[in-house]
């Protein structure tokens, strides 16, 4: 490689495309240093700032939304700045904020460290952001891994309680298992398409636009077929899909709520984002829809059958939500689907993600008000009575569960439509069937959580071997009202008006 | 300012707006306060309407015809508002009912007043988009916000039962709105027209029909999960038991208006866009309602012993009435079902209040614990005998047109489900008259001597009376003068659904 090779590539290192994911380490490395600088009792400030920084990379993102780097590649086709990046950019560091919003909640009650929680937060933010830009599957790669580690330390991160570690455990073990079958499949794809004896063969395998290119130019070579198995299997993983889901119940209820959260909603999102980018139109393995779309079905219908059907059961609400969160990953594989052929499923899939989020973390905001001292032991019994002595938590947990079931008129319904309307036009019928009957069962078990916290009142155990008492319920603070309350309007105005949402997110 | 006066959106915005100011924590003397505005505009909008709507100048079929965009103009959906013939005496009809079960629920002293006065306004407001709604998806989208309170209220204000039949109710529901949806959906991107405007998809279906397989599905997807909202046998079940569990005016409005959503989509919706798919399924949904909902489920209505639960399934029955209209598809036989649904939703819903003010006076829903009640309540029980001769059907009411309408109409589709069907009318007058005889006339039971012996029933008071009142005027006013409607209607129906059908092959 000469030298003027190199400098040519170093000019394509804009590195102003990826301001805000440089901010955000920044910032996670100034919490470290903060730690370190500030007295003992100005500690209390150091997650205040990460949430501020946040705020300001969302406040940059929406300042520099078409900036000069968005429509095309950077670092040498490693990136592809476009108009869903934005989108999931903005998804992450919402999603981040929020956390740190429940991290407030549930850390101080655990006397667990705060800033290396957030430092953690912010870097696997900024991974994900990484993430949903990448062109390449090396990119691709080391992203997933900075993220999936970070999430590693995170689950486990309650090291005093056993459901904590455990839930790490089973998460690195499950976790090591994707990466693997993820970059067996990438090595596979990358031999073959290397292979001279083929046409349209590439040594650059790993871009994403090559690739595509060289399974257009061969449509059914089985090495491909499986490298392109394998890389779904790998993903499919991290979006908690059939068969891959196992980890989920296990791992949702041990990790701290405020992990949960983000893994339900950010982690998947940030697999969802993949699969766009690999599965959608022009994505890049576009060439073999005839197999993406068979196995991608198989999966929906199993995910949407087993996430409700396993949900129905459950007592403890961290699990109800973790497979709950299973069938709506299923519901999102619709759109996945149907985006090989629509033009609108894009916007639906996107559109869906933003209104989970906003459900997702309304509901998870109640959870973590309600649980006590033992953060995996949340049962649907602590919640009876809740309306009664706190309105507002009710009103919220009705709403985001409501919306989470897709209730008229709220941001779920909506999300829930669009998917079903590109679905239709894509032709996906058997799947619609199955999707349907997922939202009837999905309704029983919402409505158990939301008869639980409205219809039943809380009786005190009492008398010889009765059962533990309740747990002491957080007080909700004027910040947390808030933007529990902002959340659940956003479910309600979405819903009544989704036109600038759908706008933006190009639901033509 | 005439040109920003919409009624039809008034008296749908002014209920939500109502239920949002109790919602921000408005203090409990003036929620109660603007609860009756709450009520009152959609009933002073309704009548407006109805009033003016023979002087508007209607734009292909529809009066008051206004368009509001979403932002969603792309995927044809936009918050249009009108009324056809169809939906005019529906919107007059939930407006009547709406009021009446509102002022019933305004003085029940029912616990968490205010909260549960919000869900009833939030139904309100769904109720007036529903049947004002031109855009197929708005119409759906009004009928969940309305149906999300009635399972609400179920849970917590319900009766005896009332969290199985909360639970029941809302699985149920939900699975016929599922379907229904799907069938929507499904009409919406088969069409091609890329519009959920009902009037488009109308204009576009007349020049390009469906396929005739296309359209026996489609019709066969809606007819379903419509069935399951309207209570078809043997979809009904959930219908008695959440009706028995339901505070009044959530029945009043659920077995009033709510349920006829289904029909009103079927009849706006299915007949006129799936002219075959109606030929193909009309004997199937006409032997399913005359042997099912007519027949069977009325003589399950004669072997209640518990009020409440008896019109819930007298009201099961009924339904059975549109459904043969519908099956019948002529011009008389859809008129008919207008009619009858009008007149059942005042009818029925006028029952449910009387059913609890009985309840209010003996403790009991059971028949075989009452008696005697006419002597202490003497309106009450004219009131009552009223309600049951309407809902039977004597001439004078407005329920005797609907289903004369209907008979006529299926005597020329079959003789022989036309008998069967009008007999059912001797099953309705059976146990409606027994029920009445039971609660009302012959000696009073130990129990009633019991229960007048802690407090002596007392007549209906003046804050009971005027919703039933109200209602039993409308269904007087009506029954004496049909043309106040049905000049409204004629026009708006299809010549002959199944002539077209014909004429299409």
């Amino acid at each position: 490689m000469t030298l003027e090779a190199l400098r040519l590539a170093a000019a394509d290192n804009l590195w102003g495309a990826i301001m805000p994911e440089l901010m955000l380490g920044c910032i996670a490395l100034l919490l470290l240093g903060l730690e370190i600088v500030l007295p003992r009792r100005l500690h209390g400030v150091i997650p205040d700032v990460a949430a501020a920084g946040l705020l300001g990379t969302l406040l940059g993102l929406a300042l520099n939304w078409s900036s000069v780097a968005v429509g095309r590649e950077t670092f040498n086709g490693l990136l592809f700045h476009g108009t869903s990046g934005q989108l999931m950019r903005v998804f992450f560091v919402l999603s981040a904020l929020f956390v740190c919003l429940l991290a407030r909640v549930t850390l101080p009650r655990h006397t667990a460290p705060r800033v290396e929680f957030h430092h953690i937060l912010l870097v696997v933010t900024a991974a994900m952001m990484l993430l949903a830009q990448s062109n390449h599957f090396v990119m691709l790669f080391v992203a997933l891994e900075a993220a999936t580690i970070g999430l590693y330390l995170l689950v486990g991160y309650f090291r005093g309680s056993t459901a904590s570690l455990e839930a790490g455990l089973k998460f690195v073990v499950m976790g090591a298992l994707s990466s693997g079958l993820l970059l067996f499949g990438i090595v596979l794809l990358y031999g073959v398409a290397g292979n001279p004896a083929l046409p349209g063969h590439t040594t650059q395998a790993l871009h994403f636009a090559e690739l595509s290119r060289f399974l257009a130019a061969n449509p059914d070579n089985f090495v491909a077929s499986l490298g392109v198995v394998l890389v779904l299997a790998g993903v499919a993983f991290k979006i908690g899909a059939f068969p891959f889901q196992i980890w989920v119940p296990d791992v949702y209820q041990g990790a701290p709520t405020p992990v949960t959260a983000f893994l339900a909603v950010a982690s998947k999102g940030a697999g969802f984002a993949v699969l766009m980018a690999l599965c959608g139109q022009g994505g890049a393995f576009a060439a073999y829809g005839w197999l993406t779309t068979p196995v991608l079905t198989a999966i929906a219908a199993a995910t949407l059958l087993f996430g409700n059907i396993a949900a129905l059961t459950q007592h403890n609400v961290k699990r109800l939500i973790g497979l709950s969160g299973v069938s709506h990953a299923g519901f999102l594989l619709l759109g996945v689907i149907a985006s090989a052929q629509t033009p609108m499923a894009a916007g639906a899939v996107y559109f869906y993600l933003f209104a989970y989020l906003a459900a997702s973390f309304a509901v998870f905001g109640v959870m973590a008000h309600v649980a006590g001292q033992d953060d995996s032991e949340q049962e649907l019994d602590h919640y009876h009575g809740l309306a009664k002595e706190n309105p507002l938590l009710g009103a919220v947990l009705a709403i985001g569960l409501g919306s989470l079931a897709g209730i008229p008129p709220l941001a779920g319904f909506m999300g829930k439509l669009f998917i079903l309307v590109s679905a239709f036009q894509a032709g996906a019928r058997a799947l619609l069937a199955v999707a349907a009957l997922g939202v009837v069962i999905s309704i029983y078990y919402y409505f158990g959580w939301i008869k639980a916290a409205f219809f039943e009142t809380w009786t005190p155990p009492s008398g010889e071997g009765a059962g533990p008492a309740r747990p002491e319920r957080s007080p909700v603070t004027p910040v947390a009202a808030f933007v529990l309350g902002a959340l659940a309007l956003a479910s309600i105005a979405i819903g009544f008006y989704p036109g600038p949402l759908g706008e933006l997110l190009t639901l033509r | 300012m005439a040109a920003l006066f919409d009624p039809l959106l008034i008296a749908i915005v002014a209920p939500l707006a109502v239920a949002l100011a109790i919602g921000c924590g408005l203090p409990k003397r003036w929620s109660v306060r603007l609860a009756y505005v709450g009520f009152g505009i959609p009933l002073l909008m309704a009548l407006h309407v109805w009033w003016h709507y023979s002087a508007q100048t209607p734009v292909s079929g529809y009066a008051f015809l206004r368009q509001y965009s979403t932002g969603l103009d792309g995927l044809g959906v936009s918050l249009k508002l009108g009324l056809n013939g169809v939906a005019l005496p529906l919107f007059v009809m939930a407006g009547i009912v709406g009021f009446a079960a509102g002022l019933y629920a305004i003085q029940s002293q029912a616990e968490r007043l205010k909260i549960y006065l919000m869900l009833l306004l939030v139904m309100q407001g769904g109720l007036m988009g529903v049947f004002a709604s031109v855009d197929i998806l708005f119409l759906y989208f009004f009928h969940e916000l309305a149906l999300i309170p009635t399972f609400i209220m179920v849970g917590v204000w319900g009766g005896r039962d009332r969290g199985y039949a909360a639970m029941k109710m809302t699985i149920y529901l939900t699975l016929g709105a599922m379907i229904s949806l799907l069938g929507l959906i499904a009409l919406y991107a088969r069409s091609g027209a890329n519009t959920f405007d009902l009037i488009a998809l109308r204009e576009h279906l007349a020049r390009f029909p469906l396929a005739e397989a296309v359209q026996r599905d489609l019709f066969g997807l809606l007819a379903l999960g419509l069935g399951v909202l309207v209570s078809l046998w043997p979809l009904h079940t959930w219908a008695p038991l959440g009706y028995g569990a339901a505070p009044s005016s959530n029945a009043m409005l659920h077995a009033g208006v709510l349920k006829k959503f289904g029909l009103y989509t079927l009849i706006q919706v299915a007949l006129p866009l799936l002219p075959a798919g109606h030929a193909h399924w009309a004997s199937a949904l006409a032997w399913l309602a005359v042997i099912g909902n007519v027949l069977i489920v009325g003589f399950v209505t004669i072997a209640q012993r518990d009020l409440k639960q008896m019109i819930g399934y007298s009201s099961v029955m009924h339904m059975g009435y549109a459904f043969l209209g519908i099956a019948a598809g002529s011009a008389v036989g859809v008129g008919g079902v207008i009619l009858m649904m009008v007149a059942h939703g005042l009818s029925v819903a006028l029952l449910f209040q009387l059913a609890t003010c009985i309840h209010h006076r003996t403790q009991t829903f059971a028949l075989d614990e009452m008696g005697g009640l006419a002597r202490p309540a003497p309106v009450l029980a004219a009131l009552f005998v009223a309600a049951t001769f309407a809902s039977i059907g004597l001439p004078g009411f407005a329920n005797f047109w609907g289903e004369l309408a209907i008979f006529v109409a299926l005597w020329k589709y079959s003789p022989l489900i036309t008998a069967l069907a009008v007999s059912g009318v001797v099953i309705s007058a059976v146990y409606g008259l027994r029920a009445a005889s039971r609660v009302f006339f012959g000696p009073a039971t130990e129990r009633m001597n019991e229960v007048a012996s802690r407090q002596a029933p007392s007549d209906l008071r003046w804050s009971e009376r005027v919703p039933a009142l109200v209602l039993l005027a409308a269904l007087l006013f009506i029954g004496f003068w049909p043309r106040s409607l049905s000049p409204a209607i004629n026009p708006a129906l299809p010549a002959s659904p199944v002539a077209a059908a014909s004429a299409s092959r």
